[in-house]
């Protein structure tokens, strides 16, 4: 899909506001990074700008990553059903340096969208990052007794015995 | 703290006032219920038989494919994207491999895109007849879900003729297809062009103006348009609910620019809505197959062997140099094809909503984060809303209308 020059254009009006985001257009799709102070700012002005469809709230581990500067990355997938331009919102979040935080904050933006609802229920189950004024922050696809976090680089494909609570009685024993 | 278990005498959040809801019922739909088509949980109140609040849980159905997808290929990976939408595998493929193509700057060849675009529709028509019938199953009409699998069959036989699997076909490949088309697959599709349309007059004339279906469906489960839009809902969900937003027209991709067809909406927004939106749709498919099937371009389905993505043809692998490199180069587990160090997000129209992959690749043969942007996820999330104020028989034909498939809302 070729790229779209009037996401420049709302883009060009958006980092006037922000200061110096940075932006970057990969395979036609535009994307801005923004520091967590302002995230919760850019996404409400982004809804006042025509972005009413909250397409996807995601978050990538860069541990293994290659030349990675901080650890988790939050994705924003914005889409306008008026005038169908796209727009990713891209926030970095570290791990806390502090003994009394546990997992990174951020703000939540459930009540811009209603999807993040349950988007940032699952990028808290799965990666461990918390939404400071999401209504109801609790596990979704895990079990709630589940501890970890399943989808960050440090847990193992095949867990890490949650499932093999069972006594194993072999044939000699038996 | 679960839902269901904690004292509501003692727990605060969103239950209200506890005291003076004594006289509530909680009702426990599920996991295992015939219904709830797959693994999802609803904790009902009830008063009486209205339908007070409803809190849905999922995660029975957890699979961990976005974990998978950072260790396979994205050959391999195909086949785990056929498990998540299971009515449909064909879009999910098609899904898939649009998005590690748009990662990879691939350029498809025009034969694969139109017989893409026709598989992915009649994949699109296998899909409602399932949702549909099982609107109708749950309502009681067995006889509409009976015709309705009676062609979903028709389909199967035609993607077994096609790549040699009726359900999980796994048949796109990075670059290309694994099968491409034969003379007795396009006889076996013209054929069903012939024959479908007759069902689906059956299948309207079964429900459509039955009145037990309209007083059971009409007026149920209403999602505005506003609710749609900001709850993320997409696909006919979306559709019925006066969103006009379809991605085969807001944001072609494949061969859909070449065909005449219109996106089918309505502006109610109840379930009964939902039906006709998906029975249009099944229209709407059949007229995209009809143009395309006599019109596929000749030439290879795969792209072509400097691209260095898909498999070449045994002639080329034998005759030319190119052709056998590349085919050692594809076939040796620690070589394969070069990634982009860059992040992408590619959506299509899926038949049940807006089904997109957000790929964040580097450089290595299988993505670093595969994720998953699942329709039935933002359907079910706005389940609670449809429900409040129905009665307990309205909670099935609104889960069945929402067409929530828990293989993939959980992956």
């Amino acid at each position: 899909m070729p790229h779209d020059p009037s996401v420049d254009d709302l883009l060009t009006a958006v980092t006037g506001g922000f200061g110096t985001l940075e932006t970057t257009v990969f395979r036609g799709q535009t994307s801005v990074v923004v520091p967590e102070p302002q995230s919760l700012e850019l996404l409400t002005f982004l809804k006042t700008q025509g972005f009413d469809m909250l397409v996807d709230v995601t978050c990538v581990d860069y541990l293994e990553y290659r030349g990675a500067k901080q650890r988790y990355g939050l994705v924003y997938l914005l889409a306008s059903t008026t005038t169908n331009q796209r727009l990713t919102v891209r926030v970095f979040v570290d791990d806390p340096v502090s003994d009394h935080e546990e997992w990174p904050t951020v703000r939540s933006v459930a009540a811009i969208w209603k999807a993040a609802d349950w988007l940032e229920r699952e990028v808290w189950d799965l990666f461990g990052i918390r939404f400071e004024g999401h209504p109801d922050l609790r596990r979704l696809v895990m079990p709630e007794e589940f501890t970890a976090h399943p989808l960050r680089k440090d847990y193992p494909l095949q867990g890490r015995g949650e499932r093999h609570n069972f006594p194993v009685i072999t044939r000699d024993h038996s | 703290m679960s839902i269901a278990y904690a004292d509501p005498n003692t727990s605060p959040t969103a239950r209200g006032n506890a005291r003076s809801e004594d006289y509530l019922w909680t009702l426990n739909f599920g996991p295992q219920h015939p219904a709830t088509h797959t693994t999802l949980r609803l904790v009902l109140k009830l008063d009486g038989e209205r339908v007070v609040d409803a809190m849905p849980e999922m995660g029975y159905l957890h699979s961990g494919f976005e974990k998978i997808g950072e260790h396979l290929t994205f050959n391999q990976y195909v086949t785990v994207t056929d498990r998540m939408n299971y009515i449909s595998p064909l879009a999910n493929n098609v899904a898939w491999h649009h998005a590690v193509e748009k990662l990879m700057g691939i350029e498809l060849t025009p034969r694969c895109r139109s017989i893409r675009t026709i598989i992915a529709e009649l994949a699109r028509i296998g899909d409602h007849l399932l949702s549909n019938g099982a609107v109708g199953l749950d309502t009681g009409a067995f006889t509409f879900f009976l015709y309705a699998f009676y062609q979903k069959e028709v389909l199967y036989d035609i993607f077994e003729t096609l790549c040699g699997a009726r359900f999980t076909n796994s048949w796109t490949r990075v670059g290309g297809v694994s099968h491409d088309f034969t003379p007795l697959v396009i006889e076996k599709i013209r054929g069903f062009l012939k024959t479908f349309p007759k069902t689906l007059e059956d299948m309207e004339r079964l429900l459509t103006r039955n009145r037990i279906f309209v007083d059971r469906t009409k007026g149920v489960g209403v999602l505005s348009k506003e609710d749609a839009i900001n709850g993320g809902a997409s696909g006919p969900v979306a559709r019925a609910s006066g969103v006009t937003r379809d991605l085969r027209k807001d944001d072609p991709y494949l061969a859909y620019e070449d065909f005449d067809f219109q996106i089918c909406c309505a502006s109610a927004g109840d379930c009964y809505a939902r039906y006709l939106v998906r029975m249009a749709e099944m229209r709407e498919s059949l007229k995209i197959v009809a143009q395309a099937i006599e019109n596929i371009p000749a030439g290879p389905v795969n792209v072509g062997i400097d691209q260095r993505t898909a498999l070449p043809t045994k002639q080329q692998v034998y005759s030319t140099i190119e052709g056998t490199i590349s085919h050692f180069e594809l076939s040796m587990s620690n070589r394969g094809f070069e990634v982009p160090r860059g992040e992408s997000y590619a959506a299509t129209e899926a038949p049940n909503g807006e089904l997109g992959f957000y790929l964040v690749g580097d450089g290595g043969e299988s993505a670093y984060r595969a994720r998953c942007r699942p329709p039935s996820l933002l359907h079910f999330a706005l389940f609670p809303q449809l429900i409040r104020g129905h009665t307990l028989s309205d909670v099935v034909a609104v889960l069945g209308s929402l067409n929530i498939i828990a293989a993939e809302l959980d992956r």
